[in-house]
């Protein structure tokens, strides 16, 4: 080979993978409110070298990325995709970087979904192995596969047999409930409330005012002490801490029973949650109230809005930290003025896992 | 201004000539539920010119046609956090391309709706996808991406927990987004070059599923954003209040604005309001609570109001007086909005029955139906004689 010939290709090469990397970088970069839609813009523009070999290091560079910067790198890799040519698609270093659970679950399981656009053979082989995926997304197929090949088995010792597998590895509250289901038909006995880990066990104080919604935002005081009084000035006379609990199978705790169908007021329920780690968490609420949560003292969600649906499991799913030792759990619970009958639920769950959905457990040593 | 927003707004005025026989936007490129292309009056589940293909997801969201291809969003996946945004070659229906993103805000909706609940809008160039999620994606009319944000990465309690189904409106050069609910509730201008946020108006704390309209008079454009407090007309360039409507008005069907320069708003059942030719103040000049629609919104043709109500009675009206001039029983539930193209009416009911009323009758009725027997719940578009309408699992085309 000719030089000439030879520097250019390294040239082109060099060139080329300096484009990848600028692009990379840039859609690592993006931020909220737009910030680096403009630099994204003109890196997509300038780079017309993407081909397959670009997957790959998108797919890493989605490890850094933001959830948006995260659909940048889908829709770059969809149209390099297109772009090239079929028959170098690179299967296998797809596969091995799905394999690899050091990855981000998220561009894991666009990995996985570009196995199933492009080969679903060896994408439908994969999924059994995901039944123990730290990733819930991925995870969930291999449950899908369970529950499905459980409904088909007319063998009733194997059915039974694969609804506990599910139910065992699912994190998942659709499947979870579809294996319960089905081991409930079946005569099997199922606790729910120990399987996911519902809190059930709190105290309750109120009711405050709520009237015309402002109790939303107005610091009552369990908000701010740290160590808790007996008892405060309520909406309806003194308000005073009491034990307050659930023998629901899904965990719900209905304040009505504590202070009867009221309207315009609220409550604070507090928990001391045990951890044998410092370490991250997920709190799972569901409530259709107005309400604010706190741990140790840091506020870490609010949602103003009421009876916009049903209570739902899992309905918000908030990062948090628990330190080692106990941790005290803060909710704010709020009802509203509205009077029609899909308006009286006054209720929350909750629930504390990690990231795949795998309920904490209490340390037995406080 | 920036060159980029200057060559743009040229490129979208050039395009608005040509665009009679488009379908651009929710309710259509007028935004009124109406075409002056012909319709196909008589139509076929399997005439020649209909065909139907299967959806990859769920959707209330209607189709919208640019030149040759249909546009649809769709959302799957367990928690419908895979949002779809596909073409389809119009003549056969067959699939262009498909893109695929994930939600990055809430995705919980009432099990009646869904994530792609929003309408793309078209300026001919490009296409604004919106979802429940508060995800905004701008693509070529080729699928390649321009930009896109996530309105909800930004701003977490933008969401409603029976879902939100506003649909994007293009004026000026900006992407007009509503996003208003109990909680934090806003509206956006986002620049069409780049998805940068132009300005952001705080609005009303009230679930509002209703989406910003166009009022144009000559060269000039506003838009029209609704709630529960009434409409408020906004300068789309920078946001700016204008004039504003405050007698209250509905947070499901949208406003109508007519080529009267009058503006329809589903207020104390529909009010019209006059808007002048500069389009800086309004005069009310009629109310009627008989004409208060359901589910869909008013649809306007030929100085005439077509409006649903909850009772299924399809009500004929002038658009300048309000004197109802027919009114006929349709076999409903109907969450659709009628549309009407040259000669005919056309609305769906919720069990995929297609009604068709013919306008040029003296005293219309039904003359012509067709099921689909599908579940119907988003509005159709009228473009290339055609019917286009879409279920959860299925598009079609139907024709003469």
């Amino acid at each position: 080979m000719k030089l000439v010939p030879v520097l250019f290709l390294v040239f082109f090469c060099l060139v080329r993978a300096n484009g990848n990397e600028l692009l990379t970088s840039t859609l690592i970069k993006i931020g909220a409110h737009g910030n680096g839609n403009q630099e994204a813009i003109r890196a997509i523009s300038k780079d017309n070298q993407l081909d397959h070999s670009s997957i790959l290091p998108l797919l890493i560079a989605m490890n850094s990325a933001n959830s948006v910067g995260d659909n940048w790198i889908r829709a770059v890799i969809s149209e390099t995709i297109i772009s090239s040519d079929p028959a170098n698609f690179p299967i296998q270093k797809i596969h091995n970087f799905l394999e690899n659970q050091s990855n981000a679950g998220s561009s894991r399981l666009t990995a996985f979904e570009l196995l199933q656009d492009n080969n679903p053979k060896l994408a439908n082989s994969i999924i059994p192995s995901l039944i123990h995926d730290p990733e819930p997304s991925l995870r969930r197929y291999a449950i899908a596969k369970i529950l499905d090949d459980a409904s088909l088995e007319k063998d009733a010792e194997i059915a039974l047999g694969l609804y506990q597998k599910a139910l065992n590895f699912a994190r998942e509250v659709d499947q979870i409930q579809e294996a319960t289901k089905q081991l409930r038909n079946r005569g099997e006995t199922i606790d729910l409330v120990e399987l996911m880990g519902f809190i059930t066990s709190w105290e309750i104080v109120g009711p405050f005012d709520n009237s015309e919604r402002m109790g939303f935002g107005k610091v009552y005081s369990p908000e701010t002490e740290s160590v808790s009084r007996e008892s405060y000035k309520g909406k309806n006379g003194q308000a005073k801490w009491t034990a307050f609990s659930t023998s629901h199978n899904l965990g719900m705790l209905d304040i009505n029973e504590e202070y009867g169908q009221i309207k315009e007021a609220l409550a604070y329920a507090k928990t001391t949650f045990v951890s044998d780690s410092a370490q991250k968490v997920q709190i799972r609420l569901g409530s259709k109230n107005a309400w604010k949560v706190w741990v140790n003292g840091d506020l870490l969600y609010s949602r103003d809005e009421y009876h916009r649906g049903k209570t739902r499991i899992d309905q918000f799913v908030i990062d948090g930290e628990l330190k080692k030792g106990a941790n005290k759990i803060l909710l704010k619970v709020c009802q509203n003025e509205q009077t029609q009958s899909w308006t009286k639920q006054w209720e929350f769950c909750l629930r504390i896992t990690d990231k795949s959905g795998k309920p904490i457990r209490q340390s037995s040593v406080n | 201004m920036k060159i980029s927003k200057i060559i743009f707004l040229l490129l979208s005025f050039s395009f608005i000539q040509s665009v009679h026989a488009e379908w651009l936007a929710f309710r259509g490129s007028q935004g009124n539920g109406s075409s002056k292309s012909s319709d196909p009056g008589k139509i076929e589940l399997h005439g020649k010119n209909s065909w139907v293909t299967e959806l990859p997801g769920r959707g209330l969201s209607s189709p919208v046609v640019v030149n040759d291809t249909v546009f649809l969003t769709a959302s799957s996946g367990p928690n419908q956090e895979t949002l779809h945004i596909i073409a389809f070659e119009q003549t056969n229906g067959q699939k262009k391309w498909e893109r695929k993103f994930k939600a990055t805000g809430r995705t919980v909706c009432h099990q009646k709706t869904c994530v792609a609940a929003s309408t793309i809008a078209s300026d001919g160039q490009v296409l604004i996808a919106q979802f429940s999620s508060n995800d905004i994606f701008c693509l070529t009319l080729s699928g390649r991406i321009k930009w896109l944000r996530g309105l909800a990465f930004d701003n977490p309690n933008i969401a409603n927990g029976l879902g939100m189904s506003s649909s994007p409106r293009i004026a000026s050069g900006t992407a007009i987004i509503q996003v208003e609910n109990d909680a934090d509730s806003f509206s956006f201008g986002l620049d069409m070059a780049d998805g940068t946020t132009v300005w952001k108006k705080e609005r009303t704390r009230a679930a509002n599923w209703t989406s910003p309209i166009s009022i144009r008079k000559n060269d000039r454009e506003i838009i029209g954003l609704q709630s529960k407090d009434g409409l408020t007309a906004i300068d789309p360039v920078n946001g700016k209040n204008l004039w504003a409507y405050e007698e209250g008005a509905s947070t499901i069907p949208s406003s109508t604005w007519t080529e009267e320069n009058i503006v329809l708003v589903p207020s104390n059942g529909m009010t019209a309001l006059k808007i002048d030719k500069k389009l800086m103040s309004f005069k009310k000049i009629w109310r009627d609570n008989k004409l208060k629609p359901g589910t869909g919104s008013p649809t306007t043709s030929k100085g005439k109001l077509y409006v649903v109500n909850n009772a299924n009675v399809l009500s004929c009206a002038s658009v300048k007086t309000g004197e109802i001039l027919w009114r006929m029983r349709l076999q409903g539930p109907v969450s659709s909005s009628p549309v009407i193209g040259s000669h005919h009416l056309y609305i769906f009911n919720e069990t995929g029955l297609c009604q068709v009323v013919d306008l040029r009758d003296e005293s219309p009725s039904v003359v012509h139906s067709i099921d689909l027997e599908d579940t119907i719940l988003g509005t159709p578009a009228v473009s290339k004689d055609a019917i286009f309408i879409r279920s959860d699992k299925r598009l079609w085309k139907l024709g003469a």
